[in-house]
């Protein structure tokens, strides 16, 4: 296979801080730490989400994940999921803080069990209490495009519309808004949950916006190392394709090959 | 021996530990904790000079892979 051409792009840019990769990963769900690490390494992400729990004091050899991630090597992303309340989700983002590594978190505020779809009034909430204590704020919510608005008016570093159900795998269901979201913001917009496969990475990002949090379509494939890889070659794809700027839709065939010294 | 709530369940230790002993005596890393203290973070640097006393209630957590 010939070598790709690196083509000029400028890097995705969040909160001041420099990413050469769109495509940032989650660490749940794999089957092994070994797999995880592995998959994280295919995937070129140079950002990953990491969940704050409590240590289970029954398992001697419980493990938590700085045992198998070097945080000098890997951005941690501490998130905030499974928190119903702003008031929990800011408690979560405050624990996540406190390791040491940054002040950076992933805000997520569920508001239904069983679309997991974000509380958008919580998150906004929460948002605003983050920002005033200096959290570098990376806001999960669905693609209305009036909540992205005031997510960034609130301080966001960057807003971050579902594709489609957290653990769907259902790819980009309304492309349109995410579209719209992407035109009207000036901070990064990161899509953050619902791609599956590859196609959905290369879509999504064909929308131009900046990148593509995921895990349970690299965690949950069969071979999530192959997985991994295939999402980093699509994310490329995909942001390229945008770059490029496609052919105009047409309702009509034309052809490709020239009419004229056609035989009579 | 006092009684204290360490993630949720009650257990005795025995008085005048430190934060940092009662990590200890957990089999816990500090460096690779976050406490909550009676619902209050604990700078690390003040897990040494913290005792824990009875009635306390402590979380004890950290990073496990989430998405």
């Amino acid at each position: 296979m010939p070598e790709l051409v690196k083509l000029e792009d400028h890097p995705l840019e969040i909160a001041g801080r420099e990413f050469r990769s769109r495509l940032i990963v989650g660490t749940g769900k794999y089957r092994s730490n070994d797999a995880m690490v592995d998959a994280i390494a295919a995937s070129g992400a140079e950002m990953v989400t990491v969940a704050v729990r409590r240590i289970d004091l029954d398992r001697t050899h419980e493990e938590g994940i700085l045992y198998h991630l070097d945080p000098g090597r890997i951005f941690l992303l501490p998130n905030t999921a499974g928190c119903y309340t702003a008031e929990d989700a800011v408690r979560y983002a405050r624990l996540g803080r406190a390791a040491g590594m940054s002040d950076w978190v992933k805000l997520e505020v569920i508001g239904d069990q069983r679309t997991l779809l974000p509380d958008v009034i919580a998150t906004l909430e929460a948002a605003k209490q983050l920002v005033s204590e200096g959290f570098k704020v990376l806001a999960y919510t669905n693609e209305d495009v009036v909540t992205a608005l005031k997510l960034e008016d609130a301080g966001c570093s960057a807003v971050m519309p579902l594709a489609s159900p957290i653990g769907s795998g259902l790819g980009l269901v309304n492309p349109y808004f995410v579209r719209e979201i992407k035109a009207r913001l000036h901070c990064p917009v990161i899509v953050d949950a619902g791609v599956g496969t590859a196609s959905d990475a290369c879509v999504t990002m064909e929308q131009g916006v900046d990148g593509i949090l995921m895990n349970t379509a690299i965690a949950e494939a069969s071979d999530p190392v192959r997985m991994a890889h295939a999402m980093r070659l699509a994310v490329v794809a995909g942001r390229e394709a945008y770059l490029a700027g496609r052919m105009p839709r047409r309702e009509v065939a034309v052809p490709s090959s020239p009419l004229a010294g056609m035989l009579a | 021996m006092i009684e204290v709530t360490v993630n949720g369940d009650v257990r005795e230790v025995e008085p005048g530990l430190s934060v940092t002993q009662l990590l200890e005596r957990l089999g816990l890393q500090p460096r690779l904790v976050v406490v909550e203290h009676n619902r209050e973070i604990l700078d690390r640097a003040r897990y040494d000079g913290t005792p824990v006393e009875a009635g306390d209630n402590l979380e004890l957590v950290h990073f496990v892979g989430g998405g």
